[in-house]
């Protein structure tokens, strides 16, 4: 951008991180970092490795490491974690063209103000009485500093209005546009005539200013919440460890090429589609399928991306890597129904619909009325400029965007990240809200049922002990909180695919599949425990609603919606789940296809569905439905297709979302007829030709700020 | 009113002072963090209070 364009700003605009800092090639992201002790110690820390030099960002919880070339970021998450400190790495490429739109627009604001400050003194001048040379004096030094401003700082709105009209459409921005073009046009035309018209300068200038403000703060909140989405996209799979001739090297995931053969470590996600090699194993397929309960692998058997490996070590060929796998065509799949959720006509985008036509007449009416009237042109076209300038589009193109800022920062404050500009409208409309089972009403991961033998439990964790399969986990869990300790084994040994076997007092025990113990399989989730003694018990386990799960749904209800539940799991659990948390309505044994065909069938009955879930079987009911939101423990695809990710683990901010959108709703409604109240007073003086440069900026700044105010005030 | 022909250059130089120094504290990556300057004064790394 620096040369090509040739813009002041661009050059002035910085395109990269300081030039006196090697350039940083890792990010990490810190969640907790909020005072200066940890400033000091992750900076410190970071530091005291070799050839490292680090530098903590506070607003956006973040570190720029430069390593000199050897892009590890595993043992700086290390190093921090030995003291205390949380950091995710995050993939430099994606964040770094958004700080830029920032800077960009913050350079444009600096100019305009520059610009605006300085005319508008010139402008008091005039306003107070200055004429003949002087006054035309003061118009052509206005003009020589407000042209090149108008040019550079208002290029976003010409740019879009552009955009608009090649569309045949008409948004906010083409009547903002028209009215800094003509009224720098007619002003640069005064100036030069020197006549006893007006020039309208300071107020091209301090629309371009007030518009670039507000355009600012709306990017700097959604790109905070942007990037914080991007954060958490960043944290799966960005690398994949592939064996060579020469034995094996890190790569990144979306290196990897079909034939490949790549290492798959137990506790690891699969990063690319493909084929067993080598190694039987369990997978977790819980996010792609809303499955439970892992699945077992041989050789021969096809692996999809994103699953993710339990129990033994696999060597998988690939198949397809990168934009090819399963997952990434899913995602593609599911963007295309995201495209017609994107021409929801939002409330500003209808108020400009109406509105700049008006304007337009308006100003066209005046134009042809003054100049039928008195024969002159210029007269004629310089009221038709104060009916655009007045009728102060700069209120109106505040008064969404300010409600939305506002409303998305009390939101993150409890957890709720909007990401899409038109989510909060359309939140604000639902009727019905349905939720997915797995990973979102519960937690995903099972639990013990009940309270099995002491010594079942302490033999069963000895078994289970340093297993990362989601059932040894839940019982190493079961028996710490009940206080219990394992009894000592010897020679443990996990069988993929079927349990874990060791010998206790000289007797072999094994805990695992029902078929590979001995017992019979029973009709719940369950894992079996054989003592040695012949007689396997069985250990069940059950999937623990998440907290606030039930509040949640009671407090939609009680704002008057309708609650539903849909799974893909079996009928007894689903059930149980919704009387649990007393949701009427649940359907059960739903693939994907037909979640998102319920949540269309009752789009198509005339209601309004708000889903909420977090796998990739939901990612096709998400985009379809009206708004949507994910948890962040949801897969990527699923929390790119929401408008709103849910930041924390408790549910109950879903209620609190839903009340604040409605909320922001009829604050963008009062804020529009606000800004139309002033346009109601303001039009039929400029009509009349009593509209002068000073009025404009009176009511042009009067009006801004009401707006904003009242965006500001904090809701009932 | 000559004097304007003094005045009128003044201020806009010093104007575009304040321009030139805005440029130069944003491509000195002074708003890129607007957090972080408060807490330094809390940071004891950089003590140079003398030796006991």
């Amino acid at each position: 951008m620096t040369a090509t364009v040739g813009c002041p700003g661009c050059v002035a605009a910085p395109e990269r991180p300081s030039s006196a800092a090697p350039a940083a090639d890792v990010l990490l992201h810190l969640p907790g970092i909020h005072c200066a002790g940890c400033i000091a110690t992750a900076e410190d820390t970071l530091n005291a490795l070799p050839g490292v030099s680090a530098h903590v960002n506070l607003s956006r919880r973040r570190a720029t490491v430069a390593t000199g070339g050897r892009l590890e970021a595993a043992p700086l998450i290390e190093a921090l974690a030995a003291v205390g400190i949380e950091a995710h790495e995050l993939d430099v490429a994606e964040l770094a063209p958004q700080d830029r739109t920032g800077r960009d627009l913050l350079m444009r604001i600096g100019v305009s103000g520059f610009a605006m400050m300085n005319v508008m003194l010139l402008s008091v001048a005039v306003w107070s009485g200055a004429a003949d040379t002087t006054r035309q004096l003061f118009h052509l030094i206005s003009a020589l500093i407000a042209v090149p401003a108008i040019v550079f700082s208002a290029r976003p709105f010409f740019v879009s209005a552009l955009g608009a009209l090649r569309a045949a459409r008409l948004n906010m921005d083409v009547p903002i546009a028209l009215a800094i073009l003509l009224a720098t046009l007619i002003s640069a035309v005064e100036a030069l005539q020197g006549g006893e018209g007006h020039a309208w300068f300071e107020a091209a200038l301090s629309l371009t200013f007030f518009l670039l403000a507000g355009r600012y703060l709306d990017h700097a909140s959604r790109s905070a919440a942007r990037s914080a989405a991007k954060e958490l996209s960043a944290l799966e799979v960005p690398r994949a460890t592939r064996l060579t001739d020469g034995g094996e090297e890190v790569v990144r995931a979306a290196d990897l090429r079909a034939g490949d053969a790549i290492r798959v470590a137990p506790g690891m996600r699969l990063p690319a589609d493909g084929i067993v090699a080598e190694g039987r194993s369990e997978l977790d397929r819980a996010l792609l399928t809303g499955e439970t309960l892992p699945v077992g692998i041989a050789p021969g058997d096809p692996v999809e991306a994103g699953t993710l490996n339990l129990t033994g070590p696999l060597v998988v060929t690939v198949a397809r890597a990168g934009r090819d796998t399963a997952l990434s065509r899913l995602a593609d799949l599911v963007a295309t129904a995201e495209a017609a959720r994107t021409r929801y006509a939002s409330l500003a985008d209808r108020a400009a619909r109406a509105y700049a036509p008006v304007v337009h007449l308006l100003a066209l009416a005046a134009f042809a009325g003054w100049f039928w009237g008195t024969g002159d042109a210029l007269l004629a076209l310089g009221i038709a400029v104060a009916v655009l300038i007045i009728t102060c589009p700069c209120a109106l193109g505040l008064a969404v965007p300010a409600v939305s800022i506002a409303t998305s920062g009390r939101l993150f404050r409890k957890g709720l990240l909007v990401k899409s500009n038109t989510a909060l409208e359309r939140l604000a409309e639902v009727d019905t809200v349905i939720f997915d089972k797995t990973g979102t009403l519960t937690e995903g991961a099972p639990v013990v049922v009940g309270e099995p033998a002491v010594e079942d439990v302490r033999l069963a964790m000895a078994l289970a002990e340093g297993s990362v399969h989601p059932l040894a986990l839940a019982i190493v869990a079961h028996g710490r909180a009940r206080g219990l300790t394992p009894v000592p084994v010897e020679d443990r040994v996990e069988h993929p695919g079927l349990g874990i076997a060791a010998v206790h007092n000289g007797q072999q025990v094994r805990l695992g599949r029902a078929a590979w113990v001995g017992a019979a399989e029973a009709d719940r989730t369950a894992t079996w425990l054989d003592r040695g003694d012949g007689a396997p018990v069985a250990i069940g386990f059950t999937d623990r609603p998440r907290a606030g799960a039930e509040e949640a749904v009671s407090r939609l209800k009680g704002l008057g919606l309708r609650v539903e539940l849909i799974s893909g799991d079996a009928a007894a659990p689903v059930a149980d789940l919704a009387g649990k948390l007393g949701i009427e309505a649940a359907k059960s044994g739903l693939t994907p296809a037909k979640k998102a065909a319920h949540v269309e069938a009752l789009a198509a009955g005339g209601r309004t569905v708000l889903m909420v879930g977090d796998g990739l079987n939901d990612t096709g009911a998400l985009a379809a439905a009206h708004a949507s939101i994910a948890p962040a423990s949801a897969l990527d695809a699923a929390r790119a297709v929401s408008d709103v990710v849910l930041l924390n683990a408790r549910l109950d901010p879903v209620a609190d979302a839903v009340i604040q959108a409605r909320a922001a709703r009829r604050r963008m409604g009062e804020n529009i007829w606000l800004a139309l109240a002033y346009n109601a007073v303001a039009i039929p003086v400029a009509l009349a030709g009593f509209a002068t440069p000073l009025l404009a900026a009176l009511a042009m700044s009067a009006s801004s700020i009401t707006v904003s105010l009242n965006a500001l005030r904090a809701p009932k | 009113m000559s004097v304007l022909a003094f005045l009128i250059p003044v201020s806009l130089v010093l104007g575009l002072g304040a321009l030139a120094a805005f440029v130069w504290a944003m491509r000195n990556h002074q708003y890129d963090d607007m957090e972080r300057g408060r807490h330094s004064v809390l940071d004891d790394r950089h003590d140079d209070a003398p030796g006991e």
